[in-house]
């Protein structure tokens, strides 16, 4: 059981220091405050909460663009702290992110092609001529042409930029992909094909994602353990059953009811309150 | 008669391309204390709409409508001085993005007593007291301390309501409210729907909410009308939209929820647009 466990994370806190001025002291602030979780091979652990509740952080530290103050994460196995060892190329492999807005995430000035070979160039020694193809692989991969290997970012739609994004992502081969809010940018239609896709690629790679995302129905549809946080703390971790039929904390049962309802029943009660 | 009635409603933009049609022969009608939702996915139209009735698109827009009345007055002959007589007295709108829409520079209480000095006749105290009482209306906690606060000091939840206050401070009949909780978290929303509904019912103004949220749909209208590339889809009341989509883009965008999902896949409009024919 526990070799399946591909992402480990113990009491894990972060504080940030903020810089006092003439009239403020310097204070710290604590952004993620003891959080421990296991995501298990080929599954899907959504992160939900509102902003400011750390659900960022985590995805920073996961993603190694910023330290853990304490605590431990191992990733495949690797003990990630780095603070004190900084990043190798493996650690790199391991671990890849797609971020919420595709439209801030892509550098105008590069081509697409460049885009998906950039990860190889920087981390493998492989010839161009194989990441090229490399390349034109994951374009059909994520849905797109091979035309579109040369194109740049402002001639795609948002749902096309939000396939490159994931593409780039996957380039490596992670075995961890955390996607922070990959569909909250998206209309309804758009945000379907790419849930779909990702499903797929979940299917194909054996990926594991951590899903960020602060939408519920998309939650419940994807995920198979959810972790609720607030004010950097864990109040809510189960599986989605666990977590959608029975909420334990105040601010769990809060976001359920705050969310929402586009079912016939609830329109009905509604205008029948109304009417009233 | 209606509230607000369009007919036919056509809006082109000149581009570097030539023109580009952004709305193809649409109409409005909205009655007083009635709610009605324009959804749409982005693209489709559904903010031109309104920005065009207000006035407030840029001169690349050419503008036709065989009807534009509020009220029986004719919006499309009004000159802009006898238009700005209406334009946030009688029709006044709410933005998406609140901190956005509020000017950095001045208070809230300045920028609240701006709409009251432009269309009424309070003076001084007066306008101050009508501020707190708005103020108090939308739920800003402490009113009267908080006259004095920047926008930046507020929370994104509070400047929407600010926002609000800003826009029903000179009791609109007609409310226009253009995705105004897309940028706020799920509990925010909520309070913010919930404010924005009690403050119509209790007024019974007309209420237009602009969104591509089909659950603020069902949580707030009465009337829905689907937009798609420019055209309307479908107009039906909230329940026989939801109950039985008749439109075969209203069912995509309705099966591609994904709280409606069945199977492994989420269908997609696409999926839909092949059989449909749109």
């Amino acid at each position: 059981m526990s070799e399946d466990v591909i992402l480990k994370v113990r009491d894990v806190y972060r504080t940030y220091d903020i810089k006092g001025s003439l009239f403020k002291k310097a204070s710290q602030l604590t952004a993620v405050k003891g959080v421990s979780l296991d995501v298990e091979r080929g599954s899907t652990l959504a992160v939900v909460g509102e902003s400011g509740c750390g659900k960022s952080t985590l995805a920073r530290m996961l993603t190694m663009i910023d330290a853990q103050t304490s605590g431990s994460i191992e990733i495949d196995g690797l003990p990630i702290d780095i603070s004190k060892t900084g990043i190798s190329k493996e650690m790199r492999q391991k671990v890849q992110i797609v971020f919420q807005n595709p439209y801030g995430s892509l550098n105008p000035r590069q081509k697409i092609g460049h885009v998906l070979e950039e990860p190889l160039l920087l981390n493998t020694d492989m010839p161009a001529a194989e990441r090229k193809d490399l390349a034109l692989q994951m374009l059909q991969k994520v849905g797109l042409q091979p035309e579109h290997y040369g194109r740049y970012p402002h001639m795609f739609s948002g749902g096309q930029r939000q396939r490159i994004a994931i593409a780039r992502a996957i380039m490596m081969k992670p075995k961890l992909l955390v996607l922070d809010e990959p569909v909250s940018a998206l209309d309804l239609s758009v945000q379907a094909q790419i849930l779909n896709l990702l499903a797929d690629l979940q299917d194909e790679m054996g990926l594991t994602y951590v899903f960020i995302s602060h939408d519920l129905s998309v939650v419940r549809y994807i995920a198979d353990k959810v972790m609720v946080m607030y004010f950097g703390e864990v109040v809510e971790y189960g599986t989605r059953d666990e977590v959608f039929n029975n909420p334990q904390h105040d601010y769990t049962k809060t976001l359920f009811a705050a969310t929402p309802r586009a079912d016939v029943e609830s329109i009905k009660k509604r205008l029948a309150a109304k009417a009233a | 008669m209606s509230l607000l009635e369009i007919r036919n409603l056509k809006v082109e933009f000149d581009t570097a391309k030539g023109p580009f049609k952004a709305l193809d022969g649409v109409d409005y009608t909205v009655d007083a204390g009635e709610v009605l939702a324009i959804v749409g996915e982005s693209g489709s139209g559904k903010s031109v709409a309104m920005l065009a009735t207000m006035g407030l698109l840029p001169d690349s827009a050419t503008i036709t409508a065989d009807k534009m009345e509020f009220e029986g007055l004719d919006l499309r002959t009004l000159s802009a001085k006898e238009k700005r007589k209406v334009i946030g007295r009688d029709i006044s709108m709410i933005f998406q993005e609140p901190i956005a829409s509020l000017n950095p520079c001045f208070t809230v209480g300045f920028q609240l007593s701006e709409t009251l000095k432009a269309h009424t006749d309070l003076k001084g105290k007066q306008i101050k007291d009508r501020v707190i009482e708005i103020m108090t209306a939308v739920g800003i906690p402490d009113p009267a301390g908080r006259l004095n606060a920047f926008p930046h000091q507020m929370s994104g939840g509070q400047c929407q309501r600010v926002m609000i206050a800003m826009a029903i401070a000179c009791s609109p009949k007609l409310l226009i409210a253009d995705e105004p909780t897309t940028a706020l978290d799920v509990t925010i929303q909520k309070q913010i729907l919930d404010l924005i509904v009690k403050l119509q019912q209790d007024s019974g103004m007309g209420l237009i909410m602009i969104t591509h949220d089909m659950g603020v749909v069902a949580e707030t209208a009465d009337r829905v009308i689907v937009q798609y590339k420019g055209r309307k889809m479908e107009e039906a009341s909230v329940l026989s939209l939801f109950e039985n989509p008749q439109n075969p883009y209203t069912k995509a965008l309705l099966s591609a929820l994904p709280e409606n999902a069945t199977g492994d896949r989420l269908p997609t409009v696409s999926d839909f647009a092949e059989a449909g024919g749109f």
